[in-house]
């Protein structure tokens, strides 16, 4: 046995949804975790709870809604369709956004909490040595907040892979398009192919644990370090 | 209080139906409560599901799939009690758009739209007879790469209801009442072009001791149950004949 073609081309379509979406929530998430880690703005609470509501909110919420926002007669679809773009459902790049906006809390959180234990002390020297904003997140944040980007990376990157209601409602199950290892699972398991199912889902248990385990020893280490942060 | 004096001998059932019944199965139901007193629980969704589930022991006593060969083989590994066709599928192609499709096939051999929707062929009976069709029409290989897939009959029409695909394959159940057309445009295809949508119920043998059960079969053989299921555009056996 072992993978067929399709899980194949499951398994990499999957690992580059992952990818880009990692990459844009590091890219997208860092200024919104700076921002509440440092703000004392009445603002704050709500929108840590907007980027906290896809840990609540069960996946089925959201797939509902991208797929009527995305649709040709949603917002988001209008705007798509203006630019020329078409509507975004069943496409490569309609899963990526939705998969930004469904791991975003996964991403923000641990940079935000990684900022939040540094305290302004760094920063307030930093200012002292009139380094500007710009030089003071390169050569004082980032390296000190190090360990909360690289678990937000890979909790990012780890949660996308783990992505299956709202692929399940937006994707529209295209082979090398949308249809990711969730969904090849499940067409598996639905028609009882559970040997190329136990071989997927297999594969899943051990990648989750070796990134967990990851994230768990790191995040030690760095505590005993006395640099560290909680996960 | 007295409705429960009433129902005194009230059993409850449990029925997984698949997705393209919805219309009928949820009418039967109430009436089949009302005149009964037992009460049905009703799960919705595609059949090859409801296969899988069925065979590790879901706690389903009466299955209505979308297709024979489920049931059958329920029945042949020693499942079932009893199994007849209670409905005949009708296959469309529908679009939310009130003039994409011209009451035939032309759409599909212009090619004129980005995406078309069809129910998972390997899970769900209609998405199997869309494949026929377009085998039929010789339109498969140049449309596959339009193709979005449902997970089952439901979410087929919810992707073209919502437009985000132009057309799609759906059950004529879906998409009309009281035999008229709700919205937007379809082509009622030929029975010809695909294998029949036989639809087969099954009597599971944990309904053994289940009055409820047991009369819920004879009530989806009434009149007032081929009346409602008639009028959602299924065909009925005999009728057929």
């Amino acid at each position: 046995m072992g993978f067929s073609d399709a899980d194949l081309a499951a398994l990499w379509l999957t690992f580059r949804i992952a990818s880009i979406t990692t990459i844009l929530l590091l890219i997208i998430g860092t200024p919104i975790a700076l921002w509440l880690a440092r703000t004392n703005s009445r603002w704050k609470g709500p929108i840590g709870a907007i980027v906290a509501l896809p840990l609540v909110l069960p996946p089925t919420v959201l797939g509902f809604y991208l797929l009527i926002a995305m649709g040709p007669n949603g917002p988001i679809g209008q705007i798509t369709t203006a630019l020329g773009l078409g509507t975004l459902t069943f496409t490569f790049w309609g899963l990526v956004i939705a998969s930004v906006l469904y791991s975003m809390p996964f991403v923000v959180q641990p940079i935000q909490n990684a900022i939040e234990a540094l305290g302004e002390r760094p920063l307030e020297v930093a200012a002292t040595l009139r380094a500007g904003p710009w030089d003071s997140f390169f050569t004082v944040t980032l390296p000190l907040a190090r360990p909360g980007f690289i678990t937000a990376a890979i909790l990012g990157f780890a949660h996308t892979v783990g992505e299956f209601g709202v692929v399940l409602m937006v994707g529209g199950n295209i082979p090398g398009v949308t249809r990711v290892i969730s969904v090849q699972i499940y067409d598996h398991v639905e028609t009882m192919a559970y040997s190329q199912a136990h071989w997927l889902s297999g594969t899943m248990v051990i990648f989750s644990f070796v990134v967990l385990t990851i994230v768990y020893t790191f995040n030690r280490d760095r505590k005993k370090s006395g640099a560290g942060y909680g996960l | 209080m007295l409705s429960a004096i009433h129902h005194a001998q009230a059993a409850e059932i449990n029925i997984a139906a698949a997705s393209n019944f919805a219309g009928p199965i949820k009418m039967i139901i109430a009436d089949f409560e009302r005149k009964t007193g037992h009460r049905a629980n009703l799960t919705l969704g595609a059949s090859g599901r409801f296969y899988a589930q069925i065979n590790h022991g879901a706690p389903f006593q009466v299955f209505l799939s979308a297709d024979r060969l489920k049931p059958a083989a329920l029945e042949a590994s020693g499942m079932g009690l009893s199994r007849f066709t209670y409905a005949i599928g009708r296959l469309a192609l529908w679009s939310a758009n009130d003039t994409l499709i011209q009451g035939n096939s032309k759409i599909l051999e212009k090619g004129a739209f980005r995406k078309i929707a069809l129910a998972s062929p390997k899970l769900a009976p209609y998405g199997k007879a869309a494949i026929d069709v377009l085998c039929a029409l010789g339109l498969k290989e140049i449309l596959s790469p339009k193709f979005v897939r449902g997970e089952n009959i439901a979410q087929t029409y919810q992707f073209v209801a919502t437009g985000n695909a132009d057309l799609g394959f759906v059950s004529l159940s879906q998409i009309t009442e009281k035999g008229k057309l709700r919205a937007g445009s379809v082509w009622m295809i030929p029975q010809e072009l695909h294998s029949p949508i036989q639809q087969d119920a099954i009597l599971l043998k944990s309904a053994m001791n289940n009055q409820a059960a047991i009369a819920f079969m004879h009530y989806l053989k009434s009149g007032s149950a081929r009346d409602i299921i008639r009028d959602f555009g299924y065909l009925l056996p005999t009728e057929e004949e």
